[in-house]
């Protein structure tokens, strides 16, 4: 409950910052449903003057009250008008600052969060969450203004018009408040219910018909179907449950409508024989009535919509509050002039307190050495990498670079020492020319082009009907694997920083582009400190030391020589892959 | 809409009888301002109370009917919904599961997804909602007109004249903010492009140290929602106010108009307010009948989708086609296939393999290793030439039958979110010992009873997995069968050397009977293979033992060259 509370005090705070729009929001609110609720009034004062019948009938009367009945009517649309558009101008404004706050702690936020969250739920809390609570902000607290003043005013003409009669309201609210009230405490569990059940549903067939093939291959058509019928019966009768029981709703508020009406009409008709009352008000009083008892089921409903903005804007807020990378030490220096000693003295590291990954590692890299990581495929290899850009921290020991220890560092200043190419391409939408100048997004196209060339792409790229204007579009189907591979060392190329982590892998690639590839990570492994996490036997053998990674730990380390005559799993390696 | 229909008609009965109801139920409703108008006009002037009591137990009465008319129908109308879609989702599965592999790719597998899920959804609230609103407000809208026309019908004309200005309004404002909402949800997916490139690529981000720059731009694409959220909702803002001011103009039409008629004679006073109540029912009801329709388009749309996939015609009928007396266990005899029909895929493929056999495919990416495999399980059919399997053309095999000889793992073959023994048993009547024996054989059983045993549940996708685990346990489940062929198609890339070595002997020692199809991007998981077939683009370039091949194939011998090493692969 107070949970709650804090997140709606949150979402008023964002609202605060256009009180000013708000405060002329309420008050046209205000304006449009008076001017709305005087139509009543004014067309009870023409029918009284209908009212004499034939030859008698006031016409003056009547047109001067129907004028001014159109009057306010256009009145009140048009601030009805303005208002929708001031609470589109500032929720929009609010869900803008929502998803920018977002993406702004998104961005900073280190790797490790998108190592544990699935950008499925990201994406449905930037677009869908916010969403949400765009919708109900700006139409729920207007409306809640609304139905107020409506409730007030309305009920202010009928005491005026007959107070006595008002008491009927003392019958239907409560009626209606308690029946509503029941209604919704049996369908609510039941909605949940049909949401998670529908959820399981789409669930199933997402993952049957991905996987068809596989079922057809196994001849499980008919297994298959028996299971979606199971789930789908749930599902649709979960819905129907749901429904058996809002079927009530509508219906009821209906009858609350007609109780009231039969009751007002009954004691309206004897007041009315008792000279209390006039045709005119028992037809203002009817129209009142009506809109009397709207508001009341509607900010029922309001409060359930409200209830699941506030759902909304609770996980909005807990990405909101996730921690950020923590920010550079205040003496931070800047790293420059790197000559491209890596040192790590007795490292020890693992994702989870209980199991360490490395322990008491250490390791001496010289400027232009080249340390070759290699391992069965699996956890363990990047997690060097991972410690050398500072994207995890070491529980204990000390990384440097040229000899200084990298938490006394700025993290863009040693990130940007390294050149980083990874075996799954990461390249974005837009032009080839902006992929490649990522890493510097100042540099010239001659300097891309020059980069492009040392990479081996020059041609491909020119070949290309828009040539370096070319936009890689999501499917990146216009390029080949191999071809994105290339890209991404043209990237590092334009980089030229003194540090380079290569990740040698390119299965999936065709044999020419895999000679191209390897010719151009040779010619960016020249004289710089080299970390490659290696899958290629001339690598491993040029290597100045071979790092062996097991299970995530390294069991071994030595040149290739060394490790050969030591007969261990590293010999083991080598006689699965290349004898 | 043939398509509901087609479904809906079983239940005509029972929603005539629901409509019935309704009927009753609505008309309940429009009753009670037809009484009050007759206690006005009628009664008062008689001055007698207990009519007036007597009438106003007649309303209540009527107010009872419509609530139990009205529940009642609505509780009907959502049986038929809920049968309606039990029927058409499992017809719809149905269908999808006999698709041919041809067809899928034409509907695209998120597709055929989204028709499932979100179009049946679509259809069943259609079905629901057109019960409740959709044959309440026309009954209203009728009804309060034939009312309206008894009662006046000079008045009645001036309100159906509102009724062509609202559908109007409807119109323009959806014709305009359609295209809006659709260039908003371009600028949404942009939106959400952005974010998930920053997932997916935030290593390289943070590398580069862009992330100040990516946040400009997802500005941008920010900004670009905002303006387009704007452009569509303020044509929306547009149309509460119109047809709302349109509404209430009609009352002080209705109030002048029927000033002169009282005046003139023509009708009564109570007549009026009767009138003003009966206006706002039924252009109440106009309204709900603009939400429905939306809700009506889009459904119309999904049943429209959902039809061409059950109207998608059989194909990989079973053909009779003469055996051969052969004894070759799978014969490839000038095999040509093309997916589009434009270029080939797969161009002039020959080759025998006998009972016991194992072969290596290997080639580039896109050269048709895995398009071979699907044409030998006759997921395709051959443009020309013929596939046999025990000398019978694959097109003459029941197709159960042909499928049953095989047990195949894909490339990026799918584990399903249930227990690793249901992974490996997939619904075959397996006993627990093969199982378990399978689950050894593919150099799972240690980790299997690490995880927890066969019981133990796997994620969707068998995310709790890593690459190599997932992998052998879907060789377990290729191997659980005792297949006659067994199928690997790039299945071991994941694996060490070592356990991928300890497979191959496994399964050479173990299944020595299973004629073995390995397809791989690595020398080394193929060399072994008693016959390697090497493809480019389609064609064969070589196809003999790995010694053969290294003195015969150019490309056989670069691939060698480039994974094992200068002078290593001899």
């Amino acid at each position: 409950m107070n949970k709650k509370r804090g997140t709606l005090l949150r979402l008023c705070k964002y609202l605060m910052r256009y009180k000013w729009g708000l405060l002329l929001a309420v008050l046209l609110t205000v304006g449009s449903n008076l001017f709305a609720l005087v139509g009543p009034e004014l067309s009870g004062r023409a029918i009284d003057a209908i009212q004499p019948g034939k030859g008698l009938v006031q016409m003056e009367v009547v047109r001067y009250f129907a004028g001014r009945m159109a009057l306010f009517y256009v009145a009140s649309s048009v601030m009805d008008y303005l208002l929708n558009v001031l609470m589109i101008a500032i929720s929009r404004r609010i869900t803008y600052q929502m998803r920018k706050d977002i993406f702004t702690r998104l961005a900073d936020m280190p790797v490790g969060y998108f190592d544990t969250h699935a950008t499925g739920d990201i994406i449905s809390r930037i677009s869908y969450d916010t969403d949400t609570i765009n919708a109900s902000l700006s139409s729920d607290l207007v409306q809640i203004f609304a139905s107020v003043i409506t409730i007030v005013v309305s009920l202010y003409k009928m005491l005026t018009i007959q107070a006595s009669l008002v008491l009927v309201f003392l019958v239907t609210v409560p009626l209606s408040i308690l029946i509503t009230r029941r209604i919704t405490q049996k369908t609510h569990p039941l909605f949940r219910l049909r949401s998670r059940k529908l959820g399981e549903l789409n669930g199933f067939v997402e993952e049957m018909i991905s996987g068809q093939k596989t079922l057809k291959a196994y001849n499980q058509e008919e297994n298959t179907l028996d299971e979606l019928d199971d789930i789908n019966g749930q599902a649709v009768e979960a819905y129907y449950q749901s429904e058996y029981q809002t079927a009530a709703m509508g219906p009821s508020v209906n009858f609350i409508h007609n109780l009231s009406l039969t009751l007002i009409s009954v004691f309206g008709t004897m007041l009315y024989m008792g000279g209390k009352m006039t045709v005119g008000d028992i037809s203002s009083f009817v129209l009142y009535s009506r809109k009397f008892s709207g508001p009341i089921r509607e900010i029922a409903d309001i409060f359930n919509e409200l209830q699941s903005s506030v759902a909304a804007a609770e996980r909005v807020f807990r990405i909101i509050d996730e921690p950020v990378e923590p920010a550079d030490r205040a003496d931070a220096r800047v790293l420059a002039g790197v000559q491209g000693r890596v040192q790590l003295e007795h490292v020890s590291f693992g994702y989870t307190p209980e199991r360490t990954v490395l322990k008491d590692f250490s390791l001496e890299a010289r400027p232009g050495q080249l340390i070759a990581i290699v391992g069965p495929t699996g956890a363990g290899k990047t997690t060097l990498i991972n410690l050398l850009m500072r994207f995890y921290d070491p529980q204990s020991g000390v990384i440097r670079v040229d000899g200084q220890e990298i938490p006394g560092l700025t993290r863009s200043s040693l990130r940007l020492a390294w050149s980083m190419v990874l075996q799954d391409t990461w390249l974005f939408y837009g032009t080839i020319a902006e992929n490649i100048a990522y890493g510097r997004p100042g540099a010239t196209r001659e300097e891309i082009e020059a980069a492009a060339r040392a990479a081996h792409i020059h041609n491909f790229i020119t070949r290309l009907p828009q040539g370096y204007d070319t936009i890689l579009t999501d499917d990146a189907a216009n390029i080949s694997k191999g071809q994105k591979q290339l890209l991404t060392i043209a990237r590092a190329m334009l980089m030229d920083s003194p540090m380079l982590i290569l990740d040698e892998a390119t299965s999936n690639v065709d044999t020419r582009t895999e000679m191209v590839v390897q010719q151009a990570m040779r010619e960016l492994m020249q004289g710089k400190t080299c970390f490659v996490v290696a899958h290629r036997l001339s690598t491993v053998r040029s290597a100045d030391r071979i790092l062996v990674v097991r299970e995530g730990n390294v069991v071994e380390s030595g040149t290739h020589p060394e490790l050969m005559a030591r007969k261990g799993f590293y010999w083991e390696l080598y006689q699965a892959q290349f004898v | 809409m043939h398509l509901i229909v087609r479904y809906v008609r079983p239940y005509f009965k029972r929603m005539g009888l629901g409509l019935t109801i309704k009927l009753l139920g609505t008309v309940m409703d429009l009753l009670l301002p037809y009484i009050l108008a007759h206690i006005i006009d009628d009664i008062t002037p008689l001055q007698d109370m207990g009519l007036v009591v007597r009438w106003g137990l007649v309303m209540l009465a009527c107010s009872f009917l419509a609530i139990a008319g009205n529940v009642i129908a609505n509780r009907m109308a959502a049986w038929v919904a809920r049968e309606t879609t039990r029927r058409l989702r499992h017809d719809l599965f149905r269908k999808i599961s006999y698709l041919s592999n041809r067809q899928i790719d034409g509907f695209t597998v998120p597709s055929l997804i989204s028709r499932m899920t979100t179009d049946t959804y679509n259809i069943h609230r259609m079905v629901g909602m057109m019960q409740r609103i959709g044959i309440r407000a026309p009954i209203l809208v009728v009804g309060g007109v034939a009312v309206t026309i008894t009662l006046d019908p000079v008045l009645a004309l001036v309100l159906t004249c509102m009724l062509p200005v609202i559908l109007c309004i409807v119109y323009l404002v959806s014709r305009r903010s359609i295209p809006l909402f659709d260039g908003l949800q371009r600028s949404v997916d942009k939106m959400v492009r952005v974010v998930r490139e920053n997932a997916s690529g935030v290593r390289v981000i943070k590398a580069l140290s862009r992330s100040e720059g990516e946040k400009e731009r997802f500005e941008g694409v920010n900004r670009q929602v905002m303006r387009d959220e704007n452009r569509a909702n303020m044509v929306m803002a547009f149309s509460k106010p119109a047809m709302n001011l349109t509404l209430n103009l009609g009352l002080v039409l209705v109030v002048l108009v029927g000033a002169h008629r009282v005046n003139s004679g023509l009708c009564g006073p109570g007549v009026i307010t009767a009138f003003l109540t009966y206006f706002t029912i039924i252009l109440n009801a106009m309204m709900s009948v603009t939400r429905v329709l939306t809700m009506w388009s889009k459904a119309l749309a999904s049943a429209e989708r959902i039809e061409t996939v059950l109207a998608a015609p059989d194909e990989l009928t079973v053909q009779t086609l003469p055996a051969r007396d052969e004894t070759a266990h799978i014969v490839f005899e000038n095999v040509n296939f093309s997916y589009n029909h434009k270029e080939n895929n797969l161009e002039g493929i020959n080759f025998t393999l006998n009972r016991g056999e194992s072969l290596g495919i290997i080639g580039p990416t896109g050269s048709g290793k895995s398009t071979l495999a699907g044409l030998l399980m006759r997921f395709y059919d051959v443009d020309s030439g013929s596939i046999r399997v025990n000398g019978r053309d694959v097109r003459s095999w029941d197709l159960k039958a042909l499928r049953d000889c095989f047990g195949v793992v894909f490339q990026n073959d799918i584990l399903f979110k249930k227990s690793i023994g249901e992974n490996i048993r997939i619904g075959r009547n397996l006993s627990m010992e093969r199982l378990e024996q399978a689950a050894k054989d593919a150099q799972a059983a240690f980790f299997v009873e690490e995880t927890g045993g066969m019981d133990a549940s796997l994620e969707a996708r068998g995310a709790n997995l890593s690459g190599g685990q997932k992998q052998r346990l879907l060789i377990a489940r290729a191997l659980a069968g005792r297949p006659e062929v067994l199928i690997l198609d790039d299945s071991s890339s994941a694996l060490d050397y070592q356990t991928d070595a300890r497979l191959r002997r496994t399964i050479h020692s173990e299944y020595g009977d299973t004629t073995t199809v390995i397809i791989a991007q690595r020398v080394s998981s193929v060399k072994n293979c008693g016959r390697i077939l090497v493809l480019e683009e389609g064609k064969m370039l070589g196809f003999g033992t790995h010694r053969e091949l290294m003195e015969s194939c150019r490309l056989y011998r670069e691939i060698s060259r480039l994974q094992m090493g200068e002078g290593e692969a001899v």
